[in-house]
């Protein structure tokens, strides 16, 4: 619709949706049509816009949060009023506890009818209000450009997020003049107690420089700010050991001498006791979550606290810190490296100390331990890891397989794990692996889910099909809601309330997709049908039936501290670190 | 404990909703809250007064600020100001009981507004203890209040605190605690409203 761009031009409410989309450079949206968005639907096919439908529009909102993640662009998903709009909220929710840039446009009853109740009406701005950064309802169509500028803006600046449009529907009917330059938003205010105060800075330093045991905490702000190389400068410069969240993994590269690995309800032991014994943390872009930091009394009681964040909200909210940095890490980075030295001498003792924890990371490496008969998830995660060369962009949905693929598949870079991590939303992975395909045709996209959390969106199948993507799909099947029967064996005297699940023949599933399966059973068949997985171009589903029973190892119970870990019991054949062998 | 929080907002639809739901959200009790125009057009001013731990204070001036309809976010705290609250109420009283409530508000310094044969409308404005104490003094004398209606404190800093010299102090000079402006007779004003 290129001749209709041209500034001043009469368009309808619709076009003017389609047109400013354009002109933020969106080239593909999820969404699913309706009664009170088909005028916007109307006017969809005259412009260079890819629509992707989804088969719920809780889906459309994971794929455009997985596009999002996986690009570092805003994702866009777009929906009817009502129901179509309400099932978004999950999807919402997701994105706002993971702080993901993310629009939602929906559909709304005409400003006539607003507030009778009309067929299909719903208030989504008022449901929404605490899922989203901030919202609009748009009644005008001359509304519509500076609303979408101003979401999409807000949606991507400072500590991103969710932004929600409602458009009513004689709104998109109406008409207005359509000018893109004139609709820009005024520039996005920073947040106004941000300041990372020279005082601050160099009060920082002076910690770092004290420290005899600190450590680097990597957070998802790590690689929202693209600070990979500040943080690599600051580790590498002091010898300071790195450890991640869920949400930082790949931010700091696995195989970096200096990375710890995860930390956490499910981190690595040696992580948690390293922590423990810190007086130091450098917190980089994370938040300090409750399956972060175990038990709030008794975390990390010797170290002093670091906190550099963009959010001023987060400072002080579950652990005191000393010196708070606020502002973007990379940015906050740049200002704390010249005021400190290079460390000299050699592996500091410190160093040593966590190494020895930590014993050769190849423990984790399975491949090598005898085959007993059993196939255990963990296998899976390793031989996808190597097969993958721990290059594929990996979504995983909720639960005991999201933290084995965390332990057993090592990133190296960043927005190659896409996960929910606030708010574990079960049935995220399908849907934003297709969103990541979207976003990166390129790459190798897998998608691992448990046979729980795989059921809750197996409809988006559908859309793979349609779409032809080109995605493969690991499904670790135990026959049960794995980790809520983790925690029936460990918390509630092993009585399996409810988390047997029965499962359909994902294979014969796939089938009536069209989409080619296998079942693996065992470990000698893993490698083969990950390797044709791989070299079939179009999706692959393959249908894991693993090792029942099996828990996630090390384990702090919720409220425990991070050091009394649960671990696992010496006959199992996997181990976990240097002591447990 | 109290914090009191002026918030300069948007005047649009939906922008007390959204600071509402910011504090229940927190779980944090909004003791009152006033609305009104501020000296700016299209622009509204908030008191907020709400109970949480002395810590609280922090993170619920950030959290407001994440709002995007919030322009400002002024602490109150323990910053020399005037606190206002106006009251309006209605006690039984006929013809013949009338007159010791006249004298009640002679001293309160309050106001009647209202004359009906078997009741009277008193109006008072002043910090919260001195509404109170005449509560307390109406209730005591064993007089019938029918009916009270109160706005909740509104909050003004002292001294040159325009919203515009507060953007300035932000910028020049963060964290600035220091009142630029010396107490001067201050609260002595307040205190010489009060009744003893």
């Amino acid at each position: 619709m290129s001749e209709a761009k041209s500034e001043g031009t009469r368009l309808t409410g619709s076009e003017i949706l389609w047109a400013t989309l354009e002109g933020e450079g969106v080239r593909e949206v999820f969404g699913y049509p309706g009664g009170a968005i088909l005028p916007a639907y109307d006017a969809l096919r005259k412009f260079p816009i890819r629509h992707i439908l989804v088969r719920h529009e809780q889906g459309a909102v994971h794929m455009a949060d997985g596009y999002a993640r996986a690009s570092g662009k805003v994702g866009v998903a777009i929906a009817t009023s009502g129901p179509g709009a309400t099932n978004m909220v999950t999807g919402m929710a997701t994105a706002m506890m993971d702080s993901i840039p993310v629009l939602c446009i929906t559909g709304q009853v005409s400003s006539k009818v607003l507030g009778s109740d009309a067929f299909q009406e719903i208030d989504i701005t008022g449901i929404t209000l605490p899922v989203t950064k901030h919202n609009y309802l748009v009644t005008r169509a001359e509304d519509i450009a500076p609303a979408i500028r101003e979401a999409l803006l807000i949606a991507r600046s400072g500590r991103p997020g969710p932004v929600l449009v409602d458009i009513t529907k004689d709104a998109q009917q109406g008409t207005a003049t359509y000018d893109f330059a004139a609709a820009a938003p005024p520039p996005y205010r920073p947040h106004p107690m941000l300041r990372a105060e020279t005082d601050s800075v160099l009060n920082a330093a002076e910690l770092i420089r004290g420290a005899k045991r600190p450590i680097i905490l990597a957070g998802h702000g790590m690689i929202q700010s693209g600070a990979r190389e500040q943080v690599r400068a600051l580790a590498e410069r002091l010898q300071i050991p790195v450890a991640s969240t869920l949400l930082g993994l790949g931010g700091f590269p696995a195989s970096h001498p200096l990375s710890l690995g995860m930390m956490g309800m499910h981190g690595e032991a040696w992580v948690n006791h390293a922590i423990q014994q810190s007086d130091l943390l450098i917190a980089c872009g994370m938040r300090f979550d409750d399956r972060v930091t175990g038990s709030l009394s008794t975390y990390a009681p010797n170290a002093k606290k670091i906190h550099i964040e963009i959010d001023p909200a987060e400072i002080n909210k579950n652990v005191k810190v000393d010196v708070a940095l606020i502002g973007d890490l990379a940015q906050v980075l740049e200002a704390l490296l010249p005021h400190l030295a290079p460390r000299t001498g050699g592996e500091s003792p410190w160093l040593r100390e966590v190494n020895t924890m930590k014993g050769e990371v190849a423990v984790r490496d399975i491949q090598n331990l005898p085959d007993n008969g059993h196939l255990y998830a963990a296998h899976v995660m390793n031989d996808l890891w190597h097969a993958t060369n721990g290059k594929a962009i990996v979504v995983t949905d909720v639960g005991q397989h999201q933290m084995w693929e965390a332990q057993y598949y090592k990133h190296e870079d960043p927005r190659t794990l896409i996960t929910s991590g606030g708010l574990g939303t079960m049935g995220f992975a399908l849907p934003a692996a297709i969103g990541a395909k979207v976003a990166c045709p390129d790459k190798e996209v897998w998608v691992i889910a448990g046979d729980g959390g795989f059921q809750m969106t197996a409809a988006e199948l559908s859309t793979i099909a349609q779409e032809n993507l080109d995605l493969n799909i690991a499904i670790v099947n135990n026959g049960y809601l794995g980790m809520v029967r983790q925690w029936q064996e460990f918390f509630y005297d092993k009585n399996y309330e409810s988390s047997p699940i029965l499962s359909p023949d994902y294979v014969k599933l796939a089938d009536a997709h069209g989409i080619p399966g296998a079942t693996v059973r065992t470990r000698a068949e893993v490698k083969p049908a990950v390797s044709a997985a791989r070299e079939r171009k179009g999706p692959f589903l393959i249908n894991f039936l693993v090792e029942k029973e099996d828990s996630v190892y090390p384990m702090i119970a919720a409220g425990s501290a991070l050091h009394e870990m649960i671990r696992r019991p010496g006959s199992n054949p996997l181990i976990e670190t240097a002591e447990d062998a | 404990m109290l914090h009191t929080f002026v918030a300069i907002v948007q005047d649009r639809p939906g922008v007390l909703t959204r600071v509402a739901s910011l504090f229940r959200r927190l779980n944090v009790n909004i003791v009152s809250l006033t609305v009104g125009h501020s000296e700016k057009p299209g622009v509204s001013r908030m008191t907020i007064v709400s109970e949480a731990s002395p810590t609280a204070g922090h993170r619920i001036m950030a959290s407001l600020y994440k709002l995007e309809n919030v322009l400002q976010v002024d602490d109150i705290g323990q910053h020399s100001s005037v606190s206002r609250e106006l009251a309006l109420i209605k006690v039984a009283a006929t013809p013949k009981t009338r007159s010791h409530i006249f004298e009640l508000v002679e001293v309160f310094r309050a106001r009647i507004v209202d004359l009906a044969p078997e009741s009277l409308m008193i109006e008072i404005t002043g910090v919260e203890s001195k509404i109170e104490g005449l509560i307390q003094v109406l209730t005591e004398s064993e007089d019938r209040i029918l009916e009270i209606s109160r706005t909740g404190r509104m909050v003004m800093r002292r001294g040159q605190h325009t919203s515009r010299v507060l953007d300035a102090m932000r910028v020049s000079t963060p964290e600035t605690d220091a009142d630029p402006i010396p107490d001067a007779e201050s609260d002595a004003i307040e205190e010489a409203d009060l009744p003893q």
